[in-house]
C-alpha cells in the first residue's frame, strides 16, 4: 500500500503546484515542468520527488537570485501535442522562466522544437534520443540525461572486451530501439571488425510475443545478444529466455536494465551476468550521493530511482543557470548554461557548449541477484564526457545556429 | 413484333435442397394487371426478388422489354424502368413523406450526385403531385417513422411511380389496410396502369382485390405454377381449389370475410 | 525442421491465451450484440487480482485456486457492470455500447494504478510447470504445453456447455434470435447477465493465466483488446470455433512471420483482418448480421437546414469567435485554435456517421494523414503553409479513397472494425517507417508561415477553415447527395430499389469526410509545429466519437459543440489533475446512459417540446438547429 500513498502525495503535490500561479508573487521564479504523470507513473513519481527535494533544498538556501524557486508540473498524457498545449499554458499564462522535463523522446523533441520556435529556454530531463542535441538540436534546448549514444558507447566499450563474435539483437520496433541498435552496432564494429551480426528481432513496443522471438534468436546460435527492450516486454523476454535456455552460455548486453525502474520488478528472476547501464542506488559511496540518499529517504521513506536523480539534478541545473545568468532572460540563460557546471548526486556535471548535452554519466556493471532482488554487481561510474563523439563529428551532425 | 414487357422463362431457385421456385414461366404486357397468388411459402416473394435483381436465379431468364436482366442488381433493374413495393414496407423513416418521393424522383432524374443545391426544394411540386395521386397529400410533412402501415404502402406506390415505370412489381400492396382502402388503393394502381400503359405484377392475399382488378392470374404452389388464366377460369380450377382447401380457406370464405 | 516444429508449438501456446479472451468476447457479442470494449479491462483485472491472490496463497493449490478465484471474482464484477450499466443500453445503437464500455476501460485503468500501484508486477511461475520440456532437441516451456492443451479443452467444454445443457441451448437460441428466447418464457435479463459473466470469466481467466508468462501492468488492457477484436472479427462475430481458428491463424502467422520479416508483428494482424474481411465480409465463420439495427439511431425527426434565426445565431457566433484575438492572450488563442480544429474533425466524423450511418472507428487515419501530408511536403519541398495544407487534404483524400473502397464492402460492426484496422495500419507505418516519417520521433519544424505565425492570425485561419469546412459539410447534408446518404442509412434495401448506388455513394462520402478530417489534421500539424504517430492512434479516433456523442449523434452538426466542450474539458482536466482518465471514463458512461441524445440533442428536444405544445404539430423542429427554437 506504500505505492498508493506515494501517488496521493504526488497528486497533492501536483494540485498544489498547479494552484500556485493564482497566488503568483513578485518574489518567485517559476519553472514549467511537463511530464507523463498520468501515463507513466512508475517513472514520473520518483522523478517528481526528485524535483520536490531539490526545489526545497534550493529554497532553503535562499532560492535563486533571492527569489523563491517554484516548479509547476503539468501532465502531457504521453502525447507530444498535449505537451505543446501544456507548454503554451506555462509560457503564456504562468510566465515561467523556462520549460523543462519530458520522458518520451517524441515529447522532448516536440518541446525542443516549440522552444526553438517560441525562443524559450528548454531543459530536457529524461529523453534519450540523440536527435535532441544533434540532428534536431537547437540553441534553446539543453539535455541532462546521458543519451542513447553515450549509453551505447559505454556498453560497446565493455562489449568489445567479450570474446563473442556472433551477435544478435532484440529491440522494440520504434525510433529508440532502432537507433540504439544502429549506434551500438557501429561503435562495436569499429572496435571489433571481426564481429558478425547474425540476426535481429523487432518486437512491437509493449506487445512482445516473447516465445517466438526467443526461439527465433536461439535458432541463430549467437555468442552474444544485445537487448534494448524494457518494461513489461523485458519481463516476458527474461522469463521466456530463462525457461528456454536462451541466455545460457551467452553474453547479454542490455540497455537501461540496471536502472531500478526496470530491474526492481524482475526481483529474483533478474538474469545474472548481463552487462547493463543503470543506477545502483545502494552501492554508490560518494559523499554527494550519500547526502542525497539520506535526504531523499528521510523525506519520502522510499529509495530513489534513476528518475529521482534526473529530477533532482534538473532543478539543481536550472537553479545554477538562472543564478549565473543573473536574470531569466532566455538569451542570458543560454549564455550562462553553455559550459556551466552544476551539482548532481553523481558529482559535478557540465553542459557542453558545443551541443548543450550534459556530461552526467551512468553506471555500467553486471546484473546479479541478492536477497531475492536484482542488483548491479561491480558498478563503475562512467563520466558522460568520455563517451561523446569528437567536436568535429558533432559539428557535422548538429545544425549550426 | 415488339417483345412482351416482361417475359419470364423457366425460372428456378433452390435454397439448400428446397426448391423455392421451379421452372416458372409467364409473360406480362403493358397495361395488364397480372396477379400472382398462392399460399404462404409458395415462392411468390422469391419470384419477385428474382424479377428485380434482389436475388439471382439458378436457371431461367427474366427479360424486361426484351432486355435480359441476368446479372443486374436492383439498382440497374430500376434503371430499366421497373418500380417495386415490398411485402414488408421499406421507406426512409427519418425523412418526410414528400422527401421520400423526392428522393426517388431525384434518383430517376440522375441528380443524386449533386453536392450542392437544396434537395428539399428540388422536384417538390412533382413529388406532391405523386403523393396526391396515392392519397398521401394530407401527410406531406410527416416523418415516415410515424406513418400507419397502410400509409406506408401508399407511399411505396408513390415512390415506385416516381421512376415513371414501365413495369410495377407490387408485393402485397394492400396488406394491413382497411378493406375499403384496399379496393381504393388497387383502383388507383389500375387507373395509372391503364392511363400510362404500365404493366403491373402483384401478389395479394385478399381475393376480393385479386378478382376485382386482375386481368389475369397465375397460381403458385410449392414453387410451381399450378394454374394460369382469367379470373373466371382460376375460380373454377380444381387444382387451385384443392390447394386453397388444403390451407383451410375457400374463396367464398375469403369473400365472406371481406364482404 | 525441429526448430520449425517448436516455433509452431510456441505459436499454439500464444493462440490459446488469445482464444480464451476472444471466445469470451465472441460469446458476449453473439447473445447481447454488445461489442465489449471493456473486455481488455476485465482481462487486466483478472491478471491483477490473480497476482494479489497468488502472492498470498501458498503452494500449488493456492496458485491454481488463486487464478480461478480471480476469474470468478472478475466475472462477478462483470455481472455487476452488466446489471448496472449495460442493461440500460441494450437497445441503443452499437456506437453507444462501444463508448460506454470504453468508458469502463478508462475507469479501470486509473483504478488499477490507484490500487496496485504504477509499477509493473511480475507473476509467480506456475508450480510444477516451471521448467522446459525437451521436444526434438528444443526446449519448450512446460507451461506452453499446458496452454496448448488448455485451448482445445476450453473449446470442447464450451461446445459441451452449448450443446448439452439447457443454458447452452438457450444461449444458442438467443444468438440466432433474441426475441424468440423472450417468447419462450425465459428471463432474458438474467440470461444476458449470465452470458456476460461467462464471457468476462473467460477474459479474466485469460488474464490470470498470463502471470507465469510474465507480468501484470496497467497498459495490458489496451495491448490485448485490439488484437482480440481482430481475432473475433476474423473468426466471425459470435462464433466460438471461429475465434479458435482465427487465434490460431494470427498466432502462427506471427510466429513464422517474424522469421521472414522481423518487423512484421505490428501490422500483421491488421493485414490478416483486412484480407479476410475483403474475401469474407462476415469473417471466416460468421453469418451475415440481420438488418436488425442501425449503427446510429435514425432520428424520427427529419432534419431541416437552419432557419433565419438559426443563421443569424450562427453568424453571430462566428463573429463573436472572430473577436477573441482582440481580448485573449496567446494561450487562450492556441486553445481556441485547437478547439476549432477538433470541431472540424468531429463534424467530418459526424458527417460520415450521422448522415451516412457508417460508424468509423478509425477516423484518426484521415486526421493523421492530413497532418503527415502537410508535414512531409513542408519538410521535403519547403512548400509554404497553404501548399502544405493542400497536400495534407490531398493525402487524407487518397487515404480515404483507398480505405473507403474496402470499407464500403462491409456493414455494421465489421465496417467499424475495418476502419479501425486501416487506421492501425496507417499508424504502424508512421510508427515504424523511421526513414520517411521519423517514426516515433515524428516530423519537427512544421510551423506556420510568417503571416500566420502570430497566435491571433493562426486562430483566424483556423476559424475560417473550420467555418467554411463545417458549412460545406452542411450544404452536402442537405444536397441531393446528402439525401442519398441518408437514404442508404435509413434503408439500404429501398435505396437500391430506387436506383441509388450504395457503394459509390458511401465511398464518395468517405472521401468527403476524409478530406475534411485531413484539413483539420493539416491545421493541427501547423498549430503544434510537429507531427507524431499518435495523431493516427486509437485515442484520437475515440476522442472524435466521444465528441459526436457528446454533441448528439442524431443532430446535423451537434459535434461542433461536442468537440468544443470535450476538448476544453480534457485540456482543463489534464492541466489540473493526473486522474483525467477516471473523470473522462465516468463522464462518458454518464453521457451514454443519461444523455444519449447529447447536449445539443437534449437541448433541442426540450425546445422542440416547448415550441410544439401550442401548435400541436408533431416534432417538426430541426434537429438541434435553431429552427427547433422557433415557435
Amino acid at each position: 500500500m506504500d505505492t498508493r500513498r506515494t501517488i496521493l502525495t504526488g497528486m497533492a503535490l501536483g494540485a498544489g503546484m498547479a494552484a500556485l500561479p493564482a497566488l503568483a508573487q513578485q518574489g518567485e521564479i517559476k519553472i514549467g515542468e511537463i511530464n507523463s504523470y498520468s501515463g507513466l507513473p512508475a517513472f514520473t513519481e520518483p522523478y517528481r520527488k526528485g524535483l520536490q527535494l531539490a526545489a526545497e533544498e534550493v529554497n532553503a538556501k535562499g532560492g535563486v537570485l533571492g527569489k523563491k524557486l517554484v516548479v509547476i508540473t503539468k501532465d502531457d498524457a504521453g502525447k507530444p501535442a498535449d505537451a505543446v498545449t501544456a507548454a503554451n499554458e506555462l509560457v503564456s499564462r504562468d510566465e515561467v522562466a523556462m520549460i523543462a522535463g519530458a520522458f518520451f523522446s517524441n515529447v522532448g523533441l516536440a518541446l525542443a522544437d516549440y522552444a526553438k520556435q517560441k525562443k524559450i529556454f528548454y531543459l530536457a530531463g529524461e529523453p534519450l534520443t540523440d536527435a535532441m542535441v544533434w540532428s534536431s538540436g537547437n540553441r534553446y534546448t539543453f539535455r541532462l540525461r546521458p543519451s542513447n549514444y553515450m549509453q551505447a558507447a559505454m556498453l560497446a566499450e565493455e562489449a568489445a572486451k567479450l570474446p563473442a563474435k556472433k551477435w544478435a539483437t532484440i529491440a522494440p520496433n520504434y525510433e529508440y530501439g532502432q537507433s540504439a541498435v544502429k549506434v551500438f552496432k557501429e561503435l562495436l564494429s569499429k572496435k571489433r571488425p571481426d564481429i558478425e551480426w547474425v540476426g535481429e528481432q523487432w518486437p512491437p513496443q509493449g506487445k512482445i510475443d516473447a516465445g517466438p522471438v526467443v526461439q527465433a534468436i536461439a535458432a541463430l546460435k549467437p555468442d552474444a545478444i544485445l537487448n534494448v527492450t524494457f518494461g513489461p516486454d523485458l519481463i516476458k523476454l527474461v522469463r521466456e529466455g530463462n525457461t528456454r535456455g536462451l541466455f545460457k552460455g551467452r553474453s547479454v548486453v542490455s540497455f537501461l536494465t540496471g536502472e531500478p525502474e526496470y530491474m526492481d520488478p524482475l526481483k529474483d528472476e533478474t538474469p545474472e551476468g548481463w552487462l547493463v547501464t543503470g543506477y545502483p542506488w545502494n552501492n554508490v559511496k560518494t559523499p554527494e550521493h550519500e547526502a542525497f540518499l539520506k535526504a531523499y529517504q528521510a523525506k519520502f521513506n522510499d529509495y530513489p530511482r534513476l528518475g529521482s536523480i534526473v529530477g533532482y539534478s534538473l532543478v539543481n541545473a536550472a537553479a545554477a543557470i538562472i543564478q549565473k545568468a543573473g536574470s531569466t532572460d532566455t538569451e542570458k540563460m543560454i549564455e550562462a548554461a553553455r559550459g556551466i557546471s552544476f551539482d548532481t548526486p553523481f558529482g559535478k556535471a557540465t553542459f557542453r557548449a558545443i551541443d548543450q548535452q550534459s556530461t552526467l554519466g551512468a553506471f555500467v556493471g553486471k546484473t546479479g541477484v541478492k536477497d531475492g532482488k536484482g542488483v548491479m554487481v561491480d558498478p563503475v561510474y562512467r563520466d558522460g564526457a568520455d563517451y561523446l563523439p569528437s567536436d568535429d563529428e558533432v559539428k557535422k551532425m548538429r545544425p549550426q545556429d | 413484333m415488339t417483345p412482351p414487357l416482361l417475359q419470364v422463362e423457366h425460372l428456378s431457385k433452390a435454397y439448400g435442397g428446397v426448391h423455392a421456385v421451379r421452372d416458372v414461366s409467364f409473360s406480362l404486357e403493358a397495361g395488364e394487371l397480372l396477379a400472382m397468388i398462392g399460399p404462404n411459402g409458395a415462392g411468390k416473394s422469391t419470384c419477385f426478388n428474382m424479377l428485380n435483381g434482389q436475388i439471382w436465379p439458378d436457371s431461367g431468364s427474366v427479360r424486361i422489354a426484351g432486355r435480359d436482366t441476368a446479372g443486374l442488381t436492383p439498382r440497374e433493374v430500376w434503371r430499366l424502368g421497373v418500380g417495386r413495393t415490398f411485402q414488408i414496407t421499406a421507406t426512409f423513416p427519418s425523412m418526410t413523406v414528400r422527401e421520400n418521393v423526392q428522393l426517388a424522383l431525384l434518383s430517376h432524374e440522375g441528380r443524386l450526385w449533386r453536392l450542392f443545391g437544396y434537395a428539399a426544394a428540388d422536384m417538390r411540386g412533382e413529388a406532391e403531385r405523386l403523393c396526391a395521386l396515392v392519397g398521401m397529400d394530407r401527410a406531406l410533412d410527416r416523418p415516415c417513422a410515424e406513418l400507419a402501415y397502410g400509409d406506408l404502402k401508399r407511399l411505396e406506390l408513390a415512390v415506385a411511380l416516381a421512376n415513371a415505370p414501365k413495369l410495377l412489381l407490387m408485393d402485397e400492396p394492400t396488406a394491413g389496410m382497411a378493406p375499403a382502402d384496399r379496393v381504393a388503393m388497387m383502383r388507383v394502381a389500375a387507373e395509372i396502369a391503364a392511363e400510362q400503359r404500365i404493366g403491373i405484377l402483384f401478389t395479394e392475399h385478399d381475393m376480393d382485390v385479386v378478382f376485382e382488378h386482375a386481368s389475369r392470374i397465375i397460381v403458385l404452389d410449392r414453387g410451381r405454377i399450378i394454374a394460369a388464366g382469367s379470373p373466371a377460369a382460376i375460380r373454377d380450377d380444381p387444382a387451385v381449389k384443392a390447394t386453397y382447401l388444403g390451407e383451410g380457406l375457400t374463396f367464398s370464405a375469403a369473400e365472406a370475410t371481406h364482404a | 525442421m525441429d526448430f520449425y516444429f517448436s516455433q509452431f508449438l510456441t505459436g499454439l501456446a500464444g493462440a490459446a491465451s488469445l482464444f480464451l479472451v476472444a471466445s469470451g468476447l465472441s460469446i458476449i457479442f453473439g447473445v447481447t450484440r454488445i461489442v465489449n470494449f471493456a473486455h481488455g479491462a476485465f482481462y487486466m483485472a483478472g491478471a491483477y487480482i490473480a497476482w494479489s491472490l497468488t502472492e498470498r496463497l501458498e503452494g500449488a493449490v493456492g496458485f491454481w485456486g488463486g487464478l480461478v478465484i480471480a476469474a470468478i471474482a472478475v466475472a462477478a464484477l462483470g455481472a455487476l457492470v452488466e446489471i448496472v450499466l449495460l442493461r440500460r443500453i441494450y437497445h441503443a445503437p452499437e456506437l453507444f455500447q462501444l463508448l460506454a464500455t470504453f468508458g469502463v476501460t478508462l475507469v479501470f485503468q486509473d483504478l488499477a494504478v490507484m490500487i496496485w500501484g504504477p509499477e509493473d508486477l511480475v507473476g509467480r511461475r506456475a508450480p510444477g510447470l516451471r521448467g522446459a520440456v525437451d521436444v526434438f532437441g528444443q526446449a519448450i516451456p512446460a507451461y506452453d504445453l499446458f496452454l496448448i492443451v488448455l485451448g482445445p479443452t476450453v473449446l470442447g467444454l464450451l461446445w459441451l456447455l452449448f450443446h448439452k445443457t439447457r443454458f447452452g441451448v438457450l444461449v444458442r437460441a438467443a444468438t440466432q434470435d433474441r426475441d424468440m428466447v423472450a417468447a419462450l418464457g425465459v428471463n432474458q435479463k438474467w440470461l444476458f447477465t449470465a452470458v456476460f459473466a461467462l464471457g468476462v470469466f473467460l477474459a479474466a481467466l485469460g488474464g490470470a493465466l498470463q502471470l507465469p508468462r510474465g507480468g501484470v501492468n496497467h497498459a495490458m488492457d489496451l495491448q490485448i483488446i485490439v488484437e482480440v477484436f481482430v481475432v473475433v472479427v476474423v473468426g466471425g462475430l459470435g462464433s466460438v470455433p471461429g475465434a479458435f481458428v482465427a487465434a490460431l491463424l494470427v498466432s502462427e502467422l506471427n510466429a513464422f512471420g517474424i522469421l521472414v520479416l522481423p518487423q512484421v508483428s505490428l501490422v500483421l494482424v491488421f493485414l490478416v483482418m483486412a484480407v479476410v474481411l475483403v474475401i469474407r465480409p462476415f469473417g471466416l465463420f460468421g453469418r451475415p448480421e440481420g438488418p436488425a439495427r442501425a449503427s446510429v439511431s435514425a432520428t424520427v425527426r427529419p432534419w431541416q437546414p437552419l432557419g433565419t434565426s438559426g443563421r443569424v445565431l450562427a453568424v453571430a457566433a462566428i463573429a463573436a469567435a472572430a473577436c477573441l484575438p482582440l481580448v485573449a492572450g496567446n494561450y487562450i488563442l492556441a486553445v481556441g485554435s485547437e478547439l476549432l480544429i477538433f470541431a472540424l474533425f468531429a463534424a467530418s466524423l459526424q458527417f460520415i456517421m450521422s448522415t451516412g450511418g457508417l460508424v468509423s472507428f478509425g477516423h484518426a487515419a484521415y486526421f493523421g494523414l492530413g497532418a503527415y501530408g502537410a508535414a512531409l511536403v513542408t519538410k521535403a519541398f519547403g512548400l509554404p503553409m497553404l501548399g502544405g495544407i493542400a497536400s495534407g487534404v490531398a493525402l487524407a483524400s487518397i487515404g480515404a479513397v483507398v480505405f473507403g473502397w474496402f470499407c464500403v464492402r462491409l456493414t455494421g460492426v465489421y465496417l467499424a472494425m475495418l476502419t479501425l484496422a486501416f487506421a492501425q495500419i496507417a499508424w504502424s507505418v508512421a510508427f515504424q517507417w523511421t526513414a520517411v516519417t521519423g517514426g516515433d520521433n515524428g516530423i519537427l519544424g512544421v510551423w506556420p508561415d510568417g503571416w500566420a505565425s502570430r497566435p491571433g492570425a493562426f486562430y483566424w485561419l483556423c476559424l475560417t477553415a473550420a467555418a467554411l469546412g463545417i458549412a460545406a459539410l452542411r450544404v452536402v447534408v442537405f444536397s441531393p447527395f446528402g439525401f442519398a446518404m441518408r437514404a442508404l442509412r435509413d434503408s439500404p434495401l429501398r435505396s437500391e430499389a430506387i436506383g441509388i448506388d450504395r457503394k459509390r455513394t458511401q465511398w464518395t462520402a468517405f472521401v468527403i469526410a476524409g478530406a475534411a478530417a485531413g484539413l483539420a489534421g493539416a491545421l493541427f500539424a501547423y498549430l503544434k509545429g510537429s507531427v507524431f504517430p499518435d495523431t493516427l492512434g486509437i485515442p484520437t479516433s475515440v476522442d472524435g466519437l466521444v465528441m459526436v456523442l457528446l454533441g448528439g449523434v442524431e443532430t446535423v452538426s451537434g459535434a461542433v459543440i461536442g468537440a468544443i466542450l470535450f476538448r476544453a474539458l480534457t485540456i482543463f482536466l489534464m492541466s489540473y489533475t493526473d486522474a483525467s482518465k477516471l473523470v473522462l471514463g465516468l463522464l462518458i458512461i454518464v453521457l451514454v446512459v443519461a444523455f444519449p441524445r447529447g447536449v445539443v440533442g437534449t437541448l433541442s428536444g426540450l425546445l422542440a417540446r416547448l415550441g410544439a405544445r401550442p401548435s400541436a404539430t408533431p416534432a417538426m423542429a430541426g434537429s438541434g438547429q435553431a429552427r427547433g427554437g422557433t415557435p
